[in-house]
């Protein structure tokens, strides 16, 4: 199975993960400084920055990305509950 | 009550409300003299623009006073410095009665506007620094100073008066009719409340929004609450610049980290924790670890450490599955200060469940402290060889302070096997 390397650039921890899986899957069990509201896409609490490695994320849902914009996020910011690692390496960190 | 409309400069008038009988503002301030809504009316050879509004209740005052010096249709601009209700509850009237204006927001303040106004098809334009919109013979400049003290805050500059609109900057909650700084009564101590309660969390906002404002040939600072101060407005910006700098002398140095142990403890097992967490942490060189019973202090002199610390950690037994009030009465303060991105972490014996660690990291996370190390949870008694963890989590925060911690790495099953056995452990 595809693997991605995420990391968390608060904790200074690096998770491979399999490709597909949502950074809230990892986030939450590794203790990154996210936090979390509805978990449902709909609340932007647990918005986070991508550092590097966006083009390795999933394609912004039209929920997500109207979530995002309504709370005028920058292009480099996803929500934790929605954004899927796809592969490569990925370095986020709270935003 | 009188209402007039007042001048301040040739064409520029206060045309705010007085509201001498509040004596809490926003469930967080106490007003012991009442409060002001400023808005002000500058009238350009082309227009006459209107910078603010007033709360909803106080609308009444606001247009009688806007009536004596302009009229509806002579209005072409309107400026939010700020978007909250105080300001702009009587904008839905405004712009019923002044059609032909046009709002000069921040690029922030759209989404505060759409939620005020429940409009999507809005016309307005977004401000920022350098940005000007002419009224004719005088110029509005927009300042962008954002987080004093919401995201979208702004301040507007009349050049040719030297008159500086600066929203909640350099204002204060005190009520006087006399209005000027020299002619009201003494407003010192609010205005040095109301810097500390409502922009000290911003203080590296205050400093940047310091950089566009000290540079201005000010006659007349006119904020958006208090006194307009017409006397010496200079000497309140550079009060400002006092206020935001630290307010405890760096007797450690700027070359040590600063971590700061709070605990509290029934039967002395937290603190035997606390004391070795501290001893660990002292190992490494370049940090200042300190021990602070909770239980002998008192919560503001805390909250002046925490702001000048580079980590945190909290020692809690658990009872009653929370961790014990004075651990939350000191987080729940942590708000007066900026702690985004220092370190965190929690501890703590118990008896029964041992809930109090993970909630105060859940907290600290909330409050944008990062918690890299995950915290330690001991029953009852620590044994020597969870006094020897406690003290090896002490070093592993320091490390984590004086950036030796190499990136650890790990896969998701490890991860997931990590969350269970904490799980279990949670639950035994």
């Amino acid at each position: 199975m595809p693997k991605a390397n995420v990391t968390f650039e608060d904790i200074g921890v690096t998770v491979t993960v399999p490709a597909g899986t949502r950074l809230i899957e990892i986030s939450e069990k590794v203790g990154a400084g996210i936090t979390y509201g509805c978990r449902e896409g709909e609340c932007a609490t647990c918005m986070m920055k991508i550092v590097s490695g966006m083009e390795h994320m999933s394609e912004r849902s039209v929920l997500e990305d109207k979530v995002l914009q309504e709370n005028m996020a920058g292009r480099h910011h996803r929500l934790a509950c929605q954004a899927q690692v796809l592969g490569g390496e990925v370095v986020v960190r709270p935003g | 009550m009188n209402v007039e409309a007042v001048e301040l400069a040739q064409g520029v008038h206060w045309i705010g409300a007085l509201d001498p009988d509040l004596r809490e503002f926003d469930i967080i301030l106490k007003t012991a003299n009442g409060t002001t809504y400023n808005a002000y009316c500058v009238r350009g050879s082309e227009g006459v623009a209107v910078i603010d509004t007033v709360k909803e209740n106080r609308a009444e005052d606001f247009f009688a006073r806007l009536e004596q010096v302009a009229a509806y249709d002579e209005i072409k601009v309107i400026v939010l410095n700020h978007l909250e209700p105080d300001h702009t509850g009587a904008l839905p009237e405004l712009m019923r009665r002044a059609p032909n204006a046009r709002l000069y927001i921040s690029f922030k303040a759209q989404i505060m506007l759409k939620a005020l106004l429940k409009s999507e098809e809005l016309v307005y334009t977004t401000a920022k620094t350098g940005d000007t919109v002419s009224l004719g013979d005088r110029t509005l400049h927009f300042l962008h100073t954002p987080f004093l003290h919401w995201p979208d805050t702004q301040c507007t500059w009349l050049v040719e008066s030297g008159i500086l609109f600066s929203g909640d900057v350099f204002g204060c909650h005190f009520c006087d009719p006399r209005l000027f700084n020299d002619r009201v009564g003494d407003f010192r101590f609010s205005f040095e409340y109301y810097y500390q309660h409502i922009m000290r969390p911003f203080r590296e906002h205050v400093l940047d929004a310091l950089e566009l404002i000290e540079p201005l040939d000010l006659r007349l600072i006119a904020p958006a609450h208090g006194p307009i101060l017409r006397d010496a407005p200079g000497n309140y910006v550079r009060r400002y610049r006092q206020l935001a700098q630290p307010m405890l002398l760096n007797e450690a140095g700027d070359r040590a980290k600063t971590l700061l142990i709070f605990y509290l403890s029934s039967y002395g097992n937290t603190a035997r924790m606390a004391q070795a967490v501290r001893d660990g942490a002292e190992e490494i060189d370049g940090v200042r670890a300190s021990l602070f019973d909770l239980q002998g202090g008192e919560v503001a002199p805390f909250v002046d450490l925490v702001e000048e610390a580079d980590g945190i950690a909290f020692g809690s037994p658990t009872i009653n599955g929370d961790a014990v009030k004075p651990v939350w009465d000191l987080l729940s303060s942590l708000t007066m200060v900026n702690v985004r991105e220092k370190l965190g972490a929690a501890f703590g014996s118990y008896g029964w469940s041992g809930e109090a660690v993970t909630m105060l990291e859940d907290r600290m996370r909330g409050l944008k402290l990062r918690v890299p190390v995950k915290g330690i949870r001991v029953k009852l008694i620590p044994t020597d060889e969870e006094l020897t963890l406690c003290h090896a989590f002490g070093r592993e925060l320091a490390l984590h302070l004086t950036g030796q911690v190499t990136r650890k790495v790990i896969t998701m099953e490890e991860l997931n096997a990590q969350t269970s056995n904490s799980k279990e452990y949670l639950h035994a």
